[in-house]
């Protein structure tokens, strides 16, 4: 059987371009349940730990518009069960500043918003515990890390390899509290029609969001639909449910009928989650021609006192580089804070900034261009699984993005560069990222239309499309497997309803539903050529197929995705203002399915990285225990201002034992490292080094010894 | 959100009778800032007076050269007036320093003058603020306070405040001598807008002499007659409030400093005029080490927080940088 390979590959224009352009792509706050609409607003916790010792909601109840008041007292009861912060308005019990304490569904929203002011709560606080440090006496190892990650891996002897070290680095990377924000706020609608749910609902994999809905109502999954066609963005937050959703259908049953619930902004910063903070300290040791003989990383971060969520972020560590004495570990504080939760790339986006910024530590330790460092230290298998690459091309990435960049000929020494009041200097860091894939089954059904028409293609899989591009990069995968053009195929994805797929995260989403799609495809034109001589027959025919998960290559080959950045940066020296004017960013990345959508996905990473480096910083106060930024006017992302010239390409390796598509995964790839890359440039042009993110002009002064 | 009413009176004087007569009533601008703290509920007005329509949105020339801009006037519209941008430089690159695109057209010369700070203890309700909440303390003073004050701060006692004005607007107009005309309850006055905000003192709930019911009509610019700039630092390259920013114009002869005028943003309750800077500056030479020596003196008074120590070298090197591009620009 012959692929036709037209679309794969090819900067497709996004399908779903045009609904959206015009505003007809119906995201879950537009979602016609085909009745009227309550809306749900909820009164949040003041204090961070304690119990509610008296709540009134005897006057929001008498609002006009107001049709239920839900509070610990008078809320459903849910099964028992549910974890982390899904238990919602279950108990008097207060675990984190935010916590929903009751909630108001009213007529209109503008009547919701008014209640809950007239809600009145009362707490016994406790005092707050927030604070995040190496030395507290409870920091703990977890049981495992997400994505089943080991907590801790000893390889040799790491402290003997560091005392006998030519050169040693010794380092502690801090990287802050961050916050998902998807410009579409979590939305959360919910219709009961007698015992079957059905909620239209920003996620980001329908079927991750029934499993707890139907365990909280006591409902067989079945009887549970999530629709979500849309979505505004997701980063991780969407991934799994939160109160949300819970709340919705809470609300909807109590109201007897059809209940939204939206997100305020502010609420973003509370109720689904955050990037723990992480403080890493990080030891290098290496022989005078630079090559690592020990590599240490420890970890030390936060999760909630009712969930645990313990962040992977040393696992990069476990495979970048060559060293033959490793050691990685991961301790957690427990603290009065919100569930962290996923945020792009968890684990690697902080790990990497601490690893990757050591390493140009090292080459400036050592004298050694830091290309060249990365280079002398690449491991021909992985370094601690002891297992082939499926495929690895991380220094053809450095070489090539070096040659684009124009790296040859940099001066090593820092602060060499100046152009008026401007400081220059330039940087680089590696990239990377767990190439995987998940369970997916996938139906697909051609329709012979009685052999009048042209014949269509139904291909049905519950894929989610968070902005991506996934809806035109399936469909493509879809029209070449097929063998036809991409109109004859209809797409169905976001909607719980179809075949069963894991949700768009950890970069898995087209090497699963793209994998899915191809061998039912394969299986199908295998049924038309055996049974109908190659012919539609003229009542169609269906096909049920799928993938059950890894690849038979998973164990017995390491499989990531690499890349390389080089970053110019101009650092103001009147205020310490900074700016990334180009930057250069080359992948390893296998097929690349839409050349379109994928460069978006490398962009945004960037920049995202970019983000984290000089601006997202969630600020804590110590004693409140409060967040005290919750807006996009003060918890800054990068602006396109922010953002200059990006050089983006990618090497045309696919990874033929990565999965059916010989992709490994562009979602996440974009931004591990990036940070890094932006503060080694950093130091390169001013000779300073801050190592605790984001790099705001007050620590250019700081580190200037002028505060 | 408190429910309120919503008036569009057919002129200025129905305005100001409307809110002078309800305790609680506010005047409606573009409602960018104060739309915003009534979904946070720091705001609680029962009445809103839209006065966008109302006050004049033209600018016009006054005999001494000088400009009247009306307080409805957007933002984006005064940055882009051909004769501020030709004669009142600082105050067209202020605007532009600003917020965006979409929150310029949409706000006003006059709300702009009175929008309230971004203090993130002011922004919610939920924790103490001596502002917001007279007597509840202020969070600030030993919590998050990067971007708070450095200069003229109450720092003990009932009227703790550490917050700064976050308008870049008027500190070019304070550099620029402004002078702010009101509308009251019992006529006109006019106001120097060195006089408009007040530093937190005993009462930080008040950010501006105006009484309540007094409405902003117009602002006067005196004519200028010399070169001004304006220099704002920030975290992002856009869409970001000041740490400190910088509104300067110098008048240099012969290589010594004639007129010069100074204020500072993001460093105080009020755009800061920086009188002790200027005094320093005039009839000395137009040489760097002098405008250090001037920011110098001027900075002398600050007493920076745990935190924002960092702003104090900053407003010094933007001071003289600043400076230092006018005489540059002069030559
Ligand atoms: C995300 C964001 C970023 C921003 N960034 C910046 C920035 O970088 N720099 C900056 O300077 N500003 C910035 N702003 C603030 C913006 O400039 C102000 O919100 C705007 O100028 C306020 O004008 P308005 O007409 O919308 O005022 P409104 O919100 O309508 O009113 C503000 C106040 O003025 C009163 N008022 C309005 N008009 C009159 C009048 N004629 N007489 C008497 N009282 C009146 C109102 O009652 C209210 O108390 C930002 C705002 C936002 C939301
Ligand atoms: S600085 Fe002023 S506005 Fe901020 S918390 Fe203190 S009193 Fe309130």
């Amino acid at each position: 059987m012959t692929t036709i390979d037209r679309l794969v590959g090819a900067g497709v224009d996004r399908i779903d371009g045009p609904a959206k352009v015009r505003g007809t792509a119906p995201y879950a706050f537009e979602q016609d349940p085909g009745e009227p609409i309550a809306h749900l607003a909820v009164v949040q916790s003041t204090v961070n730990r304690g119990r509610i010792s008296r709540l009134d909601a005897t006057r929001a109840e008498a609002m006009p518009g107001v049709l239920a008041v839900l509070t610990p007292a008078s809320a459903p009861r849910l099964a028992e069960g549910l974890s982390s912060d899904l238990p919602v308005l279950q108990s008097l019990d207060v675990h984190y500043q935010g916590q929903v304490v009751a909630a108001v569904v009213a007529e209109t929203s503008e009547i919701a918003a008014a209640a809950i002011g007239a809600v009145v709560v009362e707490y016994a606080a406790e005092e707050p515990d927030v604070v995040l440090s190496t030395d507290r006496a409870d920091l703990y190892a977890p049981e495992q890390l997400m994505a089943g990650f080991d907590t801790d891996s000893v390889i040799g002897d790491v402290d003997g390899a560091l005392a006998a070290a030519a050169v040693t680095i010794d380092a502690t990377y801090e990287t802050p509290t961050q916050h998902n924000n998807p410009i579409e706020m979590h939305t959360s609608m919910a219709r009961w029609d007698g015992d079957s749910l059905t909620m239209w609902d920003a996620n980001q994999g329908p079927h991750n969001i029934v499993n707890d809905l139907a365990k909280g109502f006591g409902l067989d999954r079945g009887q549970v639909r999530i629709i979500s066609p849309y979505v505004g963005g997701a980063f991780g937050s969407k991934a799994f449910p939160h109160p949300n959703q819970m709340l919705a259908a809470m609300a909807a049953r109590v109201v007897g009928r059809t209940v939204v619930f939206e997100l305020t902004r502010p609420q973003m910063f509370t109720l689904v989650g955050h990037r723990t903070p992480t403080i890493q300290r990080v030891r290098l040791g290496a022989d005078a021609d630079g090559r690592l003989t020990a590599i240490s990383h420890e970890v030390v971060e936060h999760t909630s006192k009712i969930s645990e969520f313990a962040e992977q972020t040393a696992t990069p560590t476990r495979v970048l580089y060559a060293a033959e004495n490793r050691r990685t570990t991961h301790r957690l504080a427990r603290l009065d804070v919100p569930p962290p939760t996923i945020m792009r790339a968890p684990g690697e986006t902080p790990g990497m900034f601490a690893l990757e910024s050591a390493m140009d530590e090292l080459a400036s330790a050592l004298g050694i261009d830091p290309v060249e460092l990365r280079i002398r230290n690449e491991p021909t298998e992985d370094p601690e699984r002891h297992v082939p690459w499926s495929s690895r091309h991380l220094v053809e990435c450095l070489r090539t993005g070096a040659e684009r960049f124009g790296w040859a000929g940099r001066d090593l020494r820092p602060r060499m560069r100046t152009e008026g009041r401007w400081l220059i200097g330039t940087g680089v860091a590696s990239a990377t990222y767990p190439t995987r894939r998940r369970k997916a089954q996938c139906r697909i059904s051609v329709d012979g239309r009685g052999g009048t028409a042209p014949v269509r293609y139904l291909v049905e899989i519950d894929g989610s499309d968070i902005g991506t591009g996934a809806w035109t990069a399936l469909s493509q995968i879809a029209a070449d497997a097929l063998g036809v053009a991409m109109d004859a195929v209809e797409l169905h994805i976001g909607d719980s309803r179809l075949p069963r797929a894991g949700g768009a995260g950890g970069s898995t989403g087209l090497a699963s539903w793209g994998s899915a799609i191809v061998l039912t495809a394969r299986d199908l034109r295998r049924r038309l050529d055996d049974e109908f001589g190659g012919q539609v027959p003229a009542d169609g025919v269906t096909v049920d197929g799928g993938i059950e998960g890894e690849g038979p290559h998973a164990k017995t080959h390491s499989m990531h995705a690499f890349g390389a950045h080089f970053v110019e940066v101009r650092v103001d020296a009147d205020s310490g203002e900074v700016r990334v004017p180009r930057a250069t960013s080359v992948y390893d990345a296998g097929t690349v399915v839409n050349a379109k959508t994928g460069r978006s996905q490398f962009i945004g990473g960037f920049s995202m990285g970019v983000s984290m480096a000089l601006h997202e910083e969630t600020l804590t106060d110590p004693r409140l225990g409060h967040y005290v930024n919750h807006d996009l006017a003060e918890y800054h992302v990068a602006t396109n201002a922010d953002i200059g010239e990006l050089d983006i390409s990618w090497l045309d390796h696919p990874d033929e034992l990565a999965n059916e598509l010989g992709l490994k995964g562009i979602g996440e790839i974009g931004i591990t490292g990036a940070a890094a890359a932006v503060a080694n440039a950093y130091w390169h042009a001013t000779g300073l080094r801050v190592r605790d993110l984001p790099i705001t002009p007050d620590k250019y002064f700081r580190e200037l010894g002028l505060t | 959100m408190r429910e309120f009413r919503y008036e569009q009176p057919p002129d200025v004087a129905g305005a100001v009778a409307l809110v002078a007569g309800a305790p609680d009533g506010a005047f409606l601008g573009g409602g960018t800032n104060l739309v915003d703290l009534m979904k946070l509920g720091v705001a609680t007005p029962d009445l809103l007076v839209d006065v966008r329509e109302l006050t004049s949105r033209e600018i016009t020339d006054l005999p001494d050269g000088g400009v009247r801009i009306g307080a409805g006037v957007p933002n984006a519209d005064l940055a882009a007036d051909r004769r501020v941008r030709e004669r009142f430089s600082v105050l067209a690159q202020a605007l532009l320093a600003g917020a965006s695109g979409q929150l310029r057209n949409r706000a006003t010369t006059g709300g702009n003058l009175l929008q309230r700070t971004r203090c993130g203890y002011f922004t919610d309700v939920t924790k103490p603020c001596n502002k917001r909440l007279p007597g509840s303390g202020c969070g600030a003073l030993e919590g998050v306070h990067r971007n708070h004050a450095i200069l003229g701060q109450t720092l003990d006692g009932p009227g703790t405040c550490v917050a700064t004005h976050p308008s870049d607007m008027a500190v070019a107009m304070l550099a620029l001598d402004a002078v702010v005309r009101v509308l009251g309850p019992d006529g006109e006055r006019a106001v120097p807008l060195a006089e408009l905000h007040r530093l937190p003192g005993e009462d930080p709930s008040r950010d501006t002499t105006l009484r309540h019911g007094e409405l902003i009509t117009a602002i006067d610019l005196p004519p200028l007659g010399f070169p001004s700039r304006y220099r704002k630092a920030r975290d992002r390259a856009s869409f970001a409030f000041a740490l400190v920013s910088v509104a300067a114009a110098l008048r240099v002869e012969d290589g010594v400093v004639r007129e010069a005028r100074l204020a500072l943003g993001g460093v105080a309750h009020t755009p800061w005029r920086a009188l002790t800077a200027e005094r320093a500056l005039v009839g000395g030479p137009a040489t760097e080490d002098a405008f250090a020596a001037a920011a110098a003196e001027e900075l002398e008074a600050a007493t920076p927080l745990r935190d924002n120590g960092f702003k104090v070298p900053l407003a010094r090197n933007l001071v003289v940088r600043t400076l230092a591009d006018l005489t540059e620009g002069s030559r």
